[in-house]
């Protein structure tokens, strides 16, 4: 059984077919890249399956459960999460508060009780607060617990990011070109970190990159774009090499 | 400067901090249950005005500082929360019930005006609720077996187990202690999960839905809250008024209650203190200006409405923090004096979208 099923989605704004009949799966425990120049349909197939787009055609399934149809913010309680290309971080909150922010799938409390703060609540925020640590700790972001958003720089926004997608507890984490806007150093940090959440926490990855040498480290299989259609899956060698790709980032 | 050593994880939900916070904070609550003691009955009615206006813009603090959503219309949760306590007070209802039940009615509306404003924001989210508000308005004027249009509705005197609850000093403390408990209920919602999906709405609505937060419904909880603390503050304030009548509750009080958050500062509790304080002096402040002026000057019509306006435009260009961000401000400087840096609070510019502060 794969973890995530997309067969034959399409979806298209207008007369611009951004994805067309792409078919993929993803199996549990992989690391799964998608390339492909501007302008694919990278980013789309991740707003498809994170449910921000609605499929024109065909079906995504996570677990054997289609969820094409469901509301975006379902998808996160089945134990997707997600980063953004640009970030789309809680920007006037504190790190912490960002990350507490992803513990909201696991709230079990209502409004009456929390206006109270009953006890509930208190034991309810001290189990986020733990998990919240042991991401911060995963990631090393304990210096920046305090900051407010707006005044990190950019490389840290990204890990943020990803933090508080880990906080979720998610069996699927889509990353949206995590390694964007990072400096080389940082790259290779990532590189580390994505092995570390993919082996130790067991997460299956799905990411869209266009760092090369991040991809061919980290990934099992890479899928390549072109045009909103689906050019090759296979190893990441294989694709680097395969003829139709080249042609599509170098033209003929 | 004051470093807080951390060591146990309750000490960041916690509502006080640390131990000077007790001091101040204990000192302030002090002076306030000691009121009757150095204020007089004039100075009384006007401390409980202000603390009627502070839970009020608790709730519309909610709602546009936390939530980012915008109303022009919170003059009518004002007048539902009035009208409705005053009308169940003349059928013979005991008032803590009539306030309870003005409280929840004024949420209800709340609730259900939020479902057709919650595909809008901003400007236009402005423009649907300030209609709302002139809906309101008119209802009360035509709606006459029930508000009495334009001849308005008195308001029975509070009075329970034979105590005047109308009289200053008895609702300066009714008026403290609703403020006091409103104010820990805003808090204990800021920081639990609910007040948290709030301000995720207000920062980014795509990644907030994308962490599971259901937009419609934490959207609809904002309002029903803040229509809610609004109706309280509105059943309060009919107490004030002692005879409802449709002019009391026009665009301008909406614009009074929107200048009150802004101008204290938006997405602080500090600020809705700040910012009741000086709506509730300004009256005071602009009819010493009257008549310091000159006759022609001081006779214009709508200087009120218009100096409202000039001082919310003031604010948002050379203070968007408002008061409280300008206290924070002066703060610092003594705190790091002389090391302040001009630049602490100066944004850079920013061109990416995602760099920007809102």
């Amino acid at each position: 059984m794969s973890l995530l099923r997309a067969e034959e989605i399409s979806v298209h704004f207008g007369g611009v077919k951004a994805v067309q009949e792409v078919s993929f799966s993803v199996e549990q425990g992989e690391v799964f890249s998608i390339v492909g120049p501007n302008g694919a349909g990278k980013t789309t197939i991740f707003n498809l399956v994170s449910r921000i787009y609605d499929c024109t055609h065909g079906h995504v399934f996570f677990e054997d459960q289609d969820i094409t149809r469901v509301p975006t913010h379902a998808v996160a309680d089945l134990g997707i999460a997600r980063t953004f290309q640009n970030t789309e971080l809680f920007e006037q909150e504190s790190v912490l508060n960002n990350l507490l922010i992803g513990c909201h799938v696991h709230r079990n409390t209502n409004l009456l009780s929390e206006l109270f703060f009953l006890p509930s609540v208190r034991r309810q925020e001290l189990d986020f607060r733990q998990k919240v640590e042991d991401v911060i700790d995963l990631l090393d972001l304990q210096s920046y617990r305090e900051q407010i958003i707006g005044n990190l720089p950019y490389g840290v926004r990204k890990m943020v990011e990803i933090a508080r997608a880990l906080c979720l507890q998610p069996k699927l984490l889509l990353l949206d070109e995590p390694s964007s806007g990072l400096n080389p150093e940082e790259t290779d940090d990532l590189s580390f970190w994505l092995e570390d959440i993919n082996e130790e926490l067991g997460i299956t990855v799905i990411m869209v990159e266009h760092d090369m040498n991040l991809v061919t480290q980290a990934s099992d299989r890479v899928m390549a774009l072109a045009d909103g259609h689906m050019v090759t899956i296979g190893e990441p060698q294989e694709v680097q090499n395969h003829p139709e790709v080249l042609r599509a980032y170098l033209g003929d | 400067m004051r470093f807080i050593r951390k060591t146990r994880y309750e000490q960041d939900i916690n509502l006080i901090k640390h131990n000077g916070q007790v001091l101040w904070y204990g000192l302030l609550l002090l002076a306030l249950f000691a009121g009757p003691l150095w204020l007089d009955r004039f100075l009384l009615g006007e401390f409980a005005f202000v603390f009627i206006y502070a839970i009020a813009g608790l709730g519309l603090m909610v709602l546009v500082g936390y939530t980012g959503l915008v109303s022009l219309g919170h003059a009518a949760f004002l007048a539902i929360g009035a009208y409705v306590h005053a009308y169940f007070l003349n059928q013979g209802l005991p008032f803590p019930v009539t306030m309870v039940i003005a409280t929840l009615f004024s949420a209800l509306v709340g609730g259900l005006i939020a479902i057709p404003a919650l595909r809008m924001t901003g400007i236009y989210l402005a423009v649907a609720t300030l209609a709302f508000a002139v809906i309101v308005e008119q209802v009360l004027v035509h709606w006459e077996s029930v508000t009495g249009g334009f001849r308005g509705m008195p308001v029975p005197r509070p009075e329970l187990f034979g105590v005047n609850f109308a009289s200053p000093t008895v609702f300066y403390f009714m008026c403290l202690v609703l403020l006091l408990g409103s104010m820990i209920l805003v808090m204990n919602l800021l920081r639990s999960p609910a007040g948290r999906a709030m301000t995720a709405v207000r920062d980014s609505e795509t990644s907030a839905e994308s962490m599971g937060i259901h937009l419609a419904r934490t959207k609809t909880l904002a309002f029903a809250l803040s229509a809610g603390f609004t109706g309280l503050a509105g059943a309060l304030f009919a107490h004030r008024l002692t005879y409802l009548a449709p002019d009391a509750f026009t665009i301008i009080t909406s614009i009074q209650l929107l200048l009150m958050v802004v101008v204290g500062g938006l997405g602080s509790l500090h600020g809705v203190i700040y910012g009741a304080i000086f709506i509730g002096l300004l009256p005071q402040g602009i009819a010493i200006f009257r008549d310091s002026v000159p006759a022609a000057v001081a006779q214009i019509p709508g200087l009120e409405p218009a100096i409202f306006g000039l001082i919310l435009i003031l604010f948002l260009i050379y203070e968007p923090l408002g008061i409280y961000g300008r206290w924070r401000k002066v703060r610092l400087f003594f705190e790091e004096f002389p090391m302040y840096r001009k630049a602490t609070y100066k944004r850079q510019k920013s061109f990416l979208r995602t760099e920007r502060l809102q």
